[in-house]
């Protein structure tokens, strides 16, 4: 059986139909589609406002949303909590970070849906957080206070907490936001050889348009709510899209990994 | 080989501290006194107690009524009520990811107080001594309907159902009870004393049948918080990401807030308003065997009921013949601890 075959037989890791999200009211998201199979890494980008948090904290099922959400094949609605922990792991833009927690108490927070309601943590749970600290090469920090740890660190064991949960879909909210350039591409490279290794799928926000495109599989453009356009980073990376919806002065020149975006005075 | 770290669990040396210090201070409290007693001879008077055993203490009749009648239920009540608040404090700390929570927040201390202060002034005469069922009955109620109201006020106060609003109604609730009783008290001006007397709390005059009131309460509210413990070092990480680890970060909240304005009513109801012990107590716990509510729930009980023993005997035996109130003497030492908490701790979450 080929790839192909196999995507076309398998439900897609997520399918959102029509979904709309409110929020005080207010309305976030305006019936938004979208599609992403197994194994890929789609990122949503968008302007400020756009909808972009909202969009993946509704596929987290963190949000109450009108429409359609299903997470490899199971309606986002008819799971349980604990059940939707095991498919789905998401780590938010700025994750709060408890005082004086340790980064292994920290990881092992990822095992909750696998620790009955008044129980503890089993054998096999301190395993399995020190399985992800080890290929995520943390087990020397496993003692750490993590709000001790410097942004790049912590953003893996972000990270390591996500993988603990044994979910397949990622969910990461501008994993890279509060990273250096260096740090940015060590994150987004070990999130790529996790998604290969693993066979996990991505789904993440991301404002820097050309690194987006580097990574993803997909680019999905949101804009006050909407998906205006959706495609391989070369169809939705183009000056006009940008210039457009961004309201910017932009060039794009082909790059090694695909379109480089480069702001351009007026 | 280097050893591998291993999570934060409750190490038994700690629990050994807890129990030495439960055992120390309850020791402490039937030897110490207005009337010192040899430590040999309360220790026998105990072992009589058990059926069967019948040794010579060498205490006179006096010295044995003494251990068994007034001080024994006096240590005993000092236990529970002192593991009661310590355990509500750790708890609300956690629930509401706020250092300063306490015991009181969501209007306990005024319901109690409204509580008693209208049964003082509908029975009009008579001593708050002589109602030793009524009174920790209209405390308990008091409290337990301040809370319910607080909670009703906190949800009706929209979707945003986050820990401060509820705090924020616990404030409202408080602050509209304790101007009813200020009405009920100015009405009926002969009762300010007695009431006073027990708002700042007491735990003098302990009887076996306030033990007795208590007792079960303090067992069930123990077993409930405990075994959400792990669940307060999930809520940690706040309510959204909590839910996405797969839990009911709202009903975690409510089971833990339930049991511990339970337990916080029941020691109330018959000790009156002991302050800052669900501050101070687990803190201390904190400083010093680390941060995980694991660890914090458990020896809370047992250092909060150690710190309440020995606070009461120090309020028997610092102005002897007289008595200090215990709610004093825990107010001394808690004021300088809640500043000193306020300065270390850098991020209060509100």
């Amino acid at each position: 059986m080929t790839a192909a075959d196999r995507s076309a037989a398998d439900p897609p890791a997520v399918a959102v139909r029509e979904v709309r999200v409110a929020l005080d009211r207010t309305p976030i998201l305006h019936g938004v589609d979208l599609r992403v199979p197994a194994g890929q890494w789609v990122t949503v980008i968008g302007p400020n406002g756009a909808g972009k948090s909202t969009l993946l904290r509704a596929i987290g099922g963190l949000l109450p949303f009108t429409g359609e959400i299903s997470v490899f094949g199971t309606d986002l609605r008819r799971v349980r909590r604990r059940q939707r922990a095991r498919l789905v792991a998401m780590v938010m833009q700025q994750p709060v970070v408890p005082a004086g927690m340790t980064v292994l108490d920290y990881v092992l927070l990822g095992r909750t849906p696998y620790i009955p309601p008044l129980g503890r943590e089993s054998q096999a749970d301190v395993a399995a957080a020190w399985e992800v600290l080890e290929s995520l090469d943390l087990s020397r920090l496993a003692e750490r206070v993590l709000a001790t740890l410097s942004g790049g660190e912590r953003q893996r064991v972000f990270l390591a907490r996500a993988l603990a949960q044994g979910a397949t879909l990622l969910l990461l909210d501008e994993p890279t936001s509060a990273l250096d350039i260096g740090h940015q591409q060590e994150v987004l490279e070990l999130v790529d050889g996790l998604r290969r290794e693993r066979g996990l799928t991505v789904v993440t926000t991301m404002h820097d348009l050309s690194v987006a495109g580097e990574y993803a599989d997909r680019l999905v453009l949101l804009v006050e709510g909407r998906v205006v356009a959706t495609g391989p980073p070369e169809q939705v990376l183009t000056e006009p899209l940008l210039t457009t919806h961004y309201r910017a002065r932009v060039r794009v020149i082909a790059g090694e990994h695909g379109p480089v975006v480069v702001p351009v005075r007026r | 080989m280097e050893p591998v770290p291993r999570p934060t669990r409750l190490r038994p040396w700690w629990l050994l501290a807890g129990v030495v210090a439960v055992v120390g201070s309850a020791a402490a409290g039937l030897v110490l006194g207005p009337v010192s007693l040899p430590p040999a001879g309360v220790a026998i008077e105990l072992l009589n107690l058990l059926p069967g055993v019948e040794l010579e203490s060498g205490l006179n009749p006096r010295e044995s009524a003494i251990v068994l009648r007034i001080r024994l239920p006096r240590v005993v009540l000092g236990l529970l009520v002192g593991a009661m608040l310590a355990l509500a404090g750790g708890a609300y700390q956690g629930a509401f990811r706020n250092p300063l929570a306490e015991p009181y927040l969501l209007g306990v201390a005024a319901g109690a107080g409204l509580g008693v202060t209208a049964v003082v002034a509908l029975r009009g005469d008579e001593h708050l001594g002589s109602m030793p069922v009524t009174v920790p009955l209209a405390a308990f109620a008091g409290a337990l309907g301040a809370v319910a109201l607080t909670y009703l006020l906190g949800v009706a106060g929209g979707r945003d159902r986050s820990p401060a609003t509820l705090i924020l109604a616990g404030v409202a609730v408080s602050a509209f009870l304790a101007a009813v009783q200020t009405y009920l008290l100015q009405r009926h001006i002969d009762v300010i004393q007695e009431v006073y007397s027990w708002l700042l709390g007491r735990l003098s005059g302990a009887t076996w049948h306030d033990v007795r009131l208590l007792l079960p309460y303090s067992v069930v509210v123990t077993v409930m918080v405990l075994l959400l413990r792990r669940e307060l070092d999930v809520l940690s990480v706040g309510d959204e990401e909590a839910a996405g680890l797969g839990l009911h970060p709202q009903r975690s909240r409510l089971l833990l807030l339930a049991a511990a304005s339970l337990g916080t009513a029941a020691a109330v109801s018959v000790s009156g308003l002991i302050g800052f012990v669900g501050i101070i107590v687990p803190h201390l716990v904190r400083m010093l065997a680390g941060p995980s509510y694991r660890v914090i729930l458990p020896l809370s009980v047992l250092f909060g009921a150690a710190f309440l023993t020995l606070a009461d005997l120090a309020a028997r035996t610092m102005d002897i013949p007289r008595e200090v109130p215990i709610g004093v003497v825990t107010a001394f030492l808690g004021a300088p601890f809640f500043i000193l908490v306020l300065r270390t701790t850098r991020r209060v979450a509100l």
